[in-house]
């Protein structure tokens, strides 16, 4: 238990060396933002680490700062996405009955357009800023969480120990978060791990199509998209966003896993 | 001594087990166990959960289950070792000279294929007949087992015949290829009294009719003792005693097995009547929503204050719907209930939390009526903090003192329930039931899931706290043992009617109705030559009717 297995230790350097490389910007950003510090798509040297961009500003730093708004604006999503998701779907198991049947068919009605399309959609009417990109996201992907959490918690409810909660006369407060909430944290801690990364790269979608984070503000898809003519002349700043959401990718849900671990041994939780 | 036929010596059996958040280790599950069986000889393999009795049943079929590894000994059938014989002689040895019954017949049969498809499948594997040939043996097998229309019953499927119909279904399979030794695996525990009976006189007849050996393994020791010759006991995966039926029954030898054998042996007194009724359930009929089927229907009932009611009955005679009912759970759609003189709200919303903490209610299986994320102390302690807003160390010292109460002691408060076992975990229920000071508490088959030692431990328990505390117990049970060890009062369930309520002393004395009859003329007693005598009079009343 006290042991930190080798890949959740791996996870944890990555991920928390991301996080802290957002957290942290405005002190280990060599350069400003939008600063134009040399010419455009010089190579990685020492004074530009990962070389520059297409107008010439240090690509560490944009990476950096894009670092911070990408990592923002998922973990935001994320979190936005599971209180809604998962309240409801806890909700929607333990009322069962018309309550169950209207969350479920919304979510259903939800789920049926796809959900690039929606966000396309209403970002094109609304105004796209940093609140309205995270409450979109986090909307429409709160919908898959509702579908687990409600799948995880109607198994749950039907036990003894809820019967014993309810006959005792608990509130459904009690029952939703002290009795199912900690049984279905494992499976929801596991998608947790998926969900944010699939929020990575969704914001990181947007941003590359146009319609996401605005500049002169950095993103990692942004970084993309600035960068994809470099391509063709065989200059690798575009797939350096690349390769850190996949390192990220990887090593958060290093992370989940262990926790997932942890969470379902001692305490004789659900396989 | 007949013919050797099984020969086991120094079978170790050992697994490994991996404990949350620890390494890996070895566990012994079977150490240094000897036995040999005779042709024809049936040997009963008696112990608690944990013995390692299904283990070694598996293994005289080479068998290992889940990760279990045969790691030392060795098993001679008939003369050769069969850990010796590699894949192809295992192949050749399963299903052809060795059979198996498994516990859950229900579980063990394939749903989508006919009976008689699966009855001949390894009869015609091991090519030891033509199809022609495997069927008419199988009709002959269901014949001999009793079975209704055995022409015609193996073209069912497996749903279409009951529990016990199947349960023998299976053992016609196992001696359809006419192998020399069958390993039964509890084949009767999951029945029903009534229908055990039926079953166990069916699978006596088919040993004694084809002279097979067999291996029987169970923790019911008045079962065993109807069809063995020879009985070994069996603990932590050692052989305690080994003997004769009518030696271990008798007379046995070692501590542990006298305790088996006087098993069940509380005296209960009833409490004298004229007490005021707690609870009066007047007219009670309910059936489940969007069914047309009243699963209780006109159910009448009283229980007196600080006194115990046991309603008993078979699986589907609605006990347990009963108790649904009384708790608010399933609002029934005629009837009333009266508690401590003032009459209940059908619905649990309707109900004050006064209404609900004087109700209290423990559960057939513990493991699922306690949430693995809470310690006891959380378990215990919530209905202190609900009920009578108790809070920090005075929860934790109420706590305590249920603890003791329970015979837990110190050192459980801040356990999860994953580390207490069985026994344990029924206390704490217990515990959490009592916490909330009832007046009444359901008690829905809570020994059943139980080995018999600690079954009686809790219901030792129980008596004693209804002593101090003057609570009243609503007992369901399908176990006339238990009925006998804690009722006061009794009421018998068939098909969701009360054919039989009274006094414990009434209702356990004749003159029977048909089916009280029969269901305490089911109960295995202790006793050799008990199931002859039973069918014997049944097949004589029957005669004579």
């Amino acid at each position: 238990m006290t042991r930190i297995p080798l890949s959740a230790m791996i996870g944890l350097v990555f991920t928390s060396a991301y996080f802290l490389a957002a957290i942290f910007a405005s002190f280990i950003a060599p350069y400003g933002m939008a600063e134009i510090a040399g010419d455009s798509w010089e190579p990685w040297s020492r004074t530009h680490l990962l070389g520059t961009d297409s107008i010439g500003r240090d690509l560490l730093s944009r990476m950096i700062w894009g670092g911070q708004t990408t990592i923002f604006v998922a973990t935001a999503a994320t979190i936005l996405s599971f209180t809604i998701g998962s309240s409801l779907g806890f909700l929607a198991a333990v009322r069962g009955g018309w309550v169950d049947q209207s969350l479920s068919r919304w979510v259903d009605l939800m789920m049926s357009i796809p959900s690039l399309i929606f966000a396309l959609v209403v970002l094109s009417v609304m105004p796209v800023t940093l609140p309205v990109l995270i409450l979109v996201m986090g909307l429409l992907d709160a919908t898959r969480v509702f579908r687990l959490s409600r799948a995880v918690a109607v198994d749950i409810t039907v036990m003894d120990y809820v019967e014993a909660a309810r006959l005792r006369g608990e509130k459904q407060g009690w029952i939703i978060f002290r009795e199912i909430l900690p049984n279905a944290l494992s499976p929801l801690v596991a998608e947790m791990g998926l969900r944010f990364i699939f929020m990575v790269l969704f914001i990181s979608t947007l941003s590359f199509l146009g319609l996401g984070v605005q500049p002169p503000l950095a993103d990692w898809g942004g970084i993309v998209k600035e960068n994809k003519e470099g391509i063709v002349y065989g200059i690798p700043a575009a797939l350096v966003p690349a390769f850190a959401i996949a390192t990220l990718a990887i090593s958060v849900n290093l992370v989940a896993d262990w926790i997932l671990n942890r969470t379902t041994s001692l305490k004789g939780g659900r396989g | 001594m007949s013919e050797v036929l099984l020969d086991i010596k120094g079978l170790k059996i050992e697994a490994t087990s991996y404990p949350p958040g620890e390494k890996p280790r070895q566990i012994t599950l079977v150490d240094g166990v000897s036995l040999t069986l005779g042709k024809g000889k049936v040997l009963g393999l008696i112990g608690e959960s944990g013995a390692g009795k299904s283990t070694i049943g598996l293994s005289s079929m080479a068998y290992g289950r889940g990760g279990v590894r045969i790691t030392g000994g060795e098993i001679w059938l008939k003369g050769r070792d069969i850990l010796k014989g590699g894949p192809e002689g295992l192949r050749a040895l399963r299903g052809r000279e060795v059979t198996y019954v498994a516990q859950s017949a229900a579980a063990a049969f394939n749903p989508a294929k006919q009976l008689m498809e699966q009855v001949v499948e390894a009869t015609l594997r091991h090519g030891v007949a033509t199809r022609a040939e495997a069927e008419a043996r199988a009709v002959v097998m269901f014949g001999k087992l009793g079975l209704p229309n055995p022409e015609s019953i193996g073209q069912r499927y497996p749903h279409q015949v009951s529990g016990g119909q199947l349960q023998r279904v299976m053992t016609a399979m196992a001696l359809c290829s006419q192998p020399d030794l069958v390993v039964f695996d509890e084949p009767t525990t999951a029945l029903d009294v009534t229908t055990q009976i039926e079953v166990l006189a069916a699978i006596k007849e088919a040993i004694a009719q084809t002279g097979v050996a067999a291996l029987y393994i169970t923790h019911d020791l008045a079962v065993v003792a109807q069809v063995s010759d020879h009985i070994m006991v069996l603990r932590h995966g050692k052989m305690v005693e080994y003997g004769t039926t009518k030696q271990i029954i008798e007379t046995p030898r070692e501590d542990y097995t006298k305790a088996l054998v006087s098993v069940r042996s509380i005296e209960h007194v009833e409490k004298p009547g004229g007490a005021e009724a707690v609870l009066s359930v007047a007219g009670i009929t309910a059936r489940y929503r969007g069914t047309k089927f009243d699963v209780l229907s006109n159910v009448t009932v009283d229980l007196p204050a600080g006194q115990t009611l046991a309603v008993v009955g078979e699986s589907g005679s609605g006990k347990s719907t009963l108790a649904r009912v009384i708790t608010g759970l399933l609002p029934p759609s005629a009837g009333r209930i009266t508690f401590a003189g003032r009459t209940l709200p059908a619905a649990l919303a309707d109900r004050t939390k006064d209404d609900l903490r004087e109700v209290q209610m423990i559960y057939q299986m513990a493991d699922v009526a306690m949430n693995p994320r809470q310690t006891v102390g959380t378990i215990i302690g919530r209905p202190l903090e609900f009920y009578f807003g108790l809070k920090g160390d005075a929860k934790r010292a109420r706590v305590q003192d249920l603890l003791d109460q329970i015979e837990m002691g110190k050192g459980y408060i801040d356990r999860y329930p994953a580390e207490l076992s069985g026994g344990q975990k029924q206390r704490v229920c217990i515990a959490r039931a009592l916490a909330a000071k009832p007046k009444l508490i359901i008690c829905d088959e809570v020994t059943s899931a139980l080995d018999p030692l600690v079954a009686d431990g809790i219901l030792k328990l129980l008596l004693a706290l209804q002593a101090q505390e003057g609570v009243a117990y609503l007992f369901i049970t399908h176990d006339l043992a238990t009925v006998r060890a804690i009722a006061d009062r009794i009421a018998v369930m068939f098909k969701g009617r009360v054919v039989r309520y009274g006094t414990k002393t009434d209702v356990l004395s004749p003159p029977y109705d048909d089916y009280t009859d029969l269901l305490l003329s089911s109960v295995p007693e202790m006793k050799l030559g008990w199931l002859e005598n039973v069918i014997s009079t049944r097949k004589m009343e029957s005669a004579g009717n």
